[in-house]
């Protein structure tokens, strides 16, 4: 269930960059997709009842510095957390990249509207 | 005094703000005191990064947050003296390169490109201590400093201003 | 050898950031190294021709790191980009000297080699997409250089469909691994065989489809490309439409639907349909323009169609279990489209670049004549025409002759005689660049233009002489061997490459 909202979000995300005029509006579009992705991926390691995966005293072994097997058993995935954080990295340059962009075509055309903004044709 | 006070207690309003005045007094007294905790937080974000959660990139991220509030509430110029445009480019170079030299380090001590040789062989250290887990405080410093002169060339170069149809790009 | 491996992705990364040091006052400097680095790279991948192997990122084994495969269809695209890359960069050395901020390009340039290396060498499925988004980031700022009017406008536009489809594809990377809990490739596709598709794994397979069609420039997703070409710098368009378009399109939709997935009857037929549209649309949309670079761009679409028709008839083959000698033709003859189209059609936009910058314009109407003035150039040109209208001895025609063969072989001739039928508009659509730029009058306001010397002439001529010599990739054995079969036994044998190859023991 809450995947299928997750979907939800993306098509929100898609229908915002696909059909809203005005170039900043499409770029916000663009960030609610990638915020939908990122969500879908984190709720993939999600287990039940779950802890957060980070060692701390309590789960090391004294004397033989194993990790006790019941962090192993509880702890959600962290797998889906270091693709999470590289994909915000990479989503973090190109948002960066695109509004500069958007501030340039600013100051060349005058206008964020895209009907207007139509030189390359046919 | 009064006069200073009159001079900074008007506010820039309006739609675009040009960043050469700044914020308040206020503004000004509380950021000048709060960014040497700001930077000093995010030194310890990046160096803790094996052991609580952060790391490389969100530590660059707060050390890049010091010098963007010291931007909203002194205004562009006064941040530009202070880390000047090409020295925060080849700061970012520099910690690519660190990063790229740790990796090669890898080849050279290790034989394999990425090995953690100081994990495995040299300096393994004690797990949640400080020296533990090899190469990966070293990249995570890397990329701190990358992040933070990145974020900082971005904001820097976003905030200057476009009127209309005239845009003045350096 | 498979040492060498991580040099590919390593050597133009960290020149990507020494470049950028060197500033407006070390120009010439940059430039030589970044020579020296991209030949350097060239003569790396020629020494990995026929090898195979895979390397281990960090002593990690397989289930818990990151693996670097080198198989046969990773060297034939290693091959083709790094080829691409040292021509682009060949000319691109005085080209680029009408723009400021030469040494922010050369970095830029690197970091797109460096991330189509990293693509073609990943062994596991989030790696392919860290090093697509890098090459995908470095394209987008390349195609904007210039920072007139239509160049941003041009790169708004790529870059809003770009990132669509770079969202489509991590999404299908998240139900991927959701539903086999596996990254690598050789794990997934043992996950896959073992277990079967189920609803999340095809929709996953669709939004793998879309994702890299829209970065391919397949038809229904092709809008963003006739504005990008055309608006970026000449040797920026060469790469664009040379080698990035097929690496981070066709490669990874190949790599993905043959050695992950499997292929089945209905996946076929939609790559045969979509190849299809593109050819056609392609070269109908291109003969009615009278722009240089616009008319290569549709071109290039329709080019590409070709390649994605020989992949999906392969596939459609390989599932139908046919007599395997006709799928490897039909596989053998898109690869080897691809590698041909990657040297003519970057040799066609470097002497666009060349035209554009010794007469200023780029449109076809206000050229003429250019034969007499600009020697070199023209020769080139009707080199690379030749070529790609499939005329022989060039190495079009090798191409389009195996597809040709290989449609009649399969029994669908209706996709034999289309394919005759675009190869025919090909030819029409540079007849008429021919026409119009290089014969006829020379206009009054151009009498004093002049050929273009030093490395630019260099690098047409030595892409020019590839077109020549580049049938003879098929004809001798020897050369098909060791370069083109490894790439097509890859495909062939589908989700068992993994095992073939050593990695997976089964």
């Amino acid at each position: 269930m809450p995947y299928a909202l997750c979907f939800l979000l993306f098509m929100i995300g898609l229908y915002c960059a696909v059909v809203k005029k005005n170039l900043v509006k499409i770029v916000i579009g663009l960030a609610i997709m990638e915020y939908a992705v990122n969500l879908f991926l984190i709720m993939l390691g999600y287990r039940t009842g779950g802890t957060a995966p980070i060692l701390d005293k309590t789960y090391i072994e004294a004397g033989t510095n194993k990790i006790v097997a019941n962090f192993i058993n509880t702890s959600v995935d962290p797998l889906p957390q270091a693709l999470v954080l590289t994909a915000i990295v990479i989503s973090l340059g190109s948002l960066a990249l695109v509004i500069s962009i958007c501030i340039r075509i600013y100051g060349k055309y005058g206008t964020f509207d895209i009907t207007e903004i139509r030189r390359l044709k046919g | 005094m009064e006069q200073e006070q009159q001079n900074s207690n008007t506010v820039q309003t309006g739609k675009i703000s040009n960043g050469t005045k700044g914020m308040t007094v206020i503004v000004k007294t509380i950021a000048s005191w709060v960014k040497v905790l700001i930077f000093l937080f995010g030194i310890n974000i990046v160096l803790f990064g094996h052991l609580t959660p952060g790391g490389g990139f969100a530590g660059g991220v707060i050390l890049a947050s010091s010098y963007v509030l010291l931007m909203l509430a002194f205004g562009r110029e006064f941040v530009e003296e202070n880390l000047p445009l090409p020295l925060a480019s080849k700061l970012d170079c520099l910690g690519a390169f660190m990063f790229a030299l740790v990796a090669i380090l890898g080849i050279v001590f290790g034989g394999s490109f990425f090995l953690n040789f100081l994990y495995q062989k040299y300096l393994p250290g004690q797990p949640l201590h400080l020296v533990s887990a090899g190469i990966i405080p070293l990249a995570n410093i890397a990329i701190g400093l990358k992040v933070g002169a990145s974020l900082f060339l971005i904001t820097l170069m976003l905030s200057i201003s476009c009127k209309g149809r005239e845009c003045r790009f350096e | 050898m498979t040492r060498v491996l991580p040099a590919f992705v390593l050597i133009p990364l960290v020149m990507a950031f020494v470049l950028p040091v060197f500033g407006k006052k070390g120009k010439n400097i940059a430039t030589v190294l970044a020579n020296l680095t991209t030949i350097t790279l060239l003569i790396l991948a020629i020494v990995c021709i026929g090898k195979s192997g895979f390397y281990e990122v960090g002593n990690w084994s397989i289930r818990v790191g990151i693996i670097m495969v080198l198989d046969g269809l990773s060297s034939l695209m290693l091959l083709a980009i790094n080829l691409v890359s040292a021509a682009a960069m060949l000319f691109s050395a005085r080209y680029m000297e009408q723009y400021t901020a030469k040494s922010k390009y050369l970095s830029l340039f690197m970091l797109m080699v460096a991330g189509m290396n990293g693509v073609v060498l990943s062994g596991d499925l989030f790696n392919l997409f860290v090093f697509l988004e890098i090459a995908s980031l470095a394209s987008y700022a390349l195609v904007g250089f210039g920072c007139e009017h239509e160049e941003l406008e041009a790169s708004f536009k790529y870059m809003v469909l770009g990132s669509v489809a770079s969202s489509f594809i991590l999404f299908a990377i998240a139900l991927v691994y959701g539903n086999t809990a596996y990254l690598n490739m050789a794990c997934i596709s043992k996950s896959i065989q073992t277990s079967g598709l189920n609803a999340g794994l095809t929709f996953a397979l669709a939004l793998f489809i879309v994702g890299f069609g829209l970065k391919a420039a397949l038809v229904p997703f092709h809008a963003w490309l006739p504005d990008a070409h055309p608006s970026a710098p000449a040797p920026i368009s060469a790469m664009l439409s040379g080698v990035i378009i097929k690496t981070l399109g066709v490669y990874a939709l190949t790599r993905v639907v043959f050695n992950i997935f499997g292929v089945s009857v209905s996946v076929g037929w939609l790559l045969v349909t979509l190849g299809l549209l593109s050819m056609i649309a392609g070269a109908f949309l291109a003969l009615g323009q009278w722009d240089f670079k616009r008319l290569l761009a549709y071109s290039s679409i329709s080019q590409v169609g070709y390649v994605v028709l020989g992949i999906g008839l392969g596939a459609t083959l390989i599932a139908k279990k046919a007599n395997p000698a006709w799928a490897s033709l039909a596989l053998l003859g898109g690869l080897f489209h691809l590698v041909n189209h990657a040297v003519y059609k970057s040799l066609l936009f470097l002497t666009s670049g060349s035209v554009e910058m010794s007469t200023g314009t780029r449109q076809l109407k206000e050229m003429g004549g250019l034969a007499q003035m600009m020697p070199v150039t023209r020769t080139t040109c009707t080199i690379a025409s030749a070529s790609i209208a499939g005329i022989p001895p060039f190495s079009g025609f090798w191409s389009k002759l195996i597809l040709v063969i290989a449609a009649v072989q399969a029994g669908l001739y209706w996709i034999a005689a289309i394919i005759v039928f675009v190869s025919l508009c090909t030819l029409i659509m540079y007849l008429k660049v021919q026409r119009y730029a290089f014969l006829g009058e020379l206009p009054e306001n151009l009498q004093q233009i002049k050929e273009n010397k030093g490395t630019m002439l260099v690098a047409m001529v030595v892409l020019a002489l590839l077109c020549v010599l580049m049938g003879l990739l098929v004809i001798v054995p020897s050369l098909r061997d060791s370069i083109l079969n490894p790439a097509v036994s890859v495909l062939t044998a589908g989700p068992k490459h993994w095992e073939i190859a050593g990695i997976l023991k089964m």
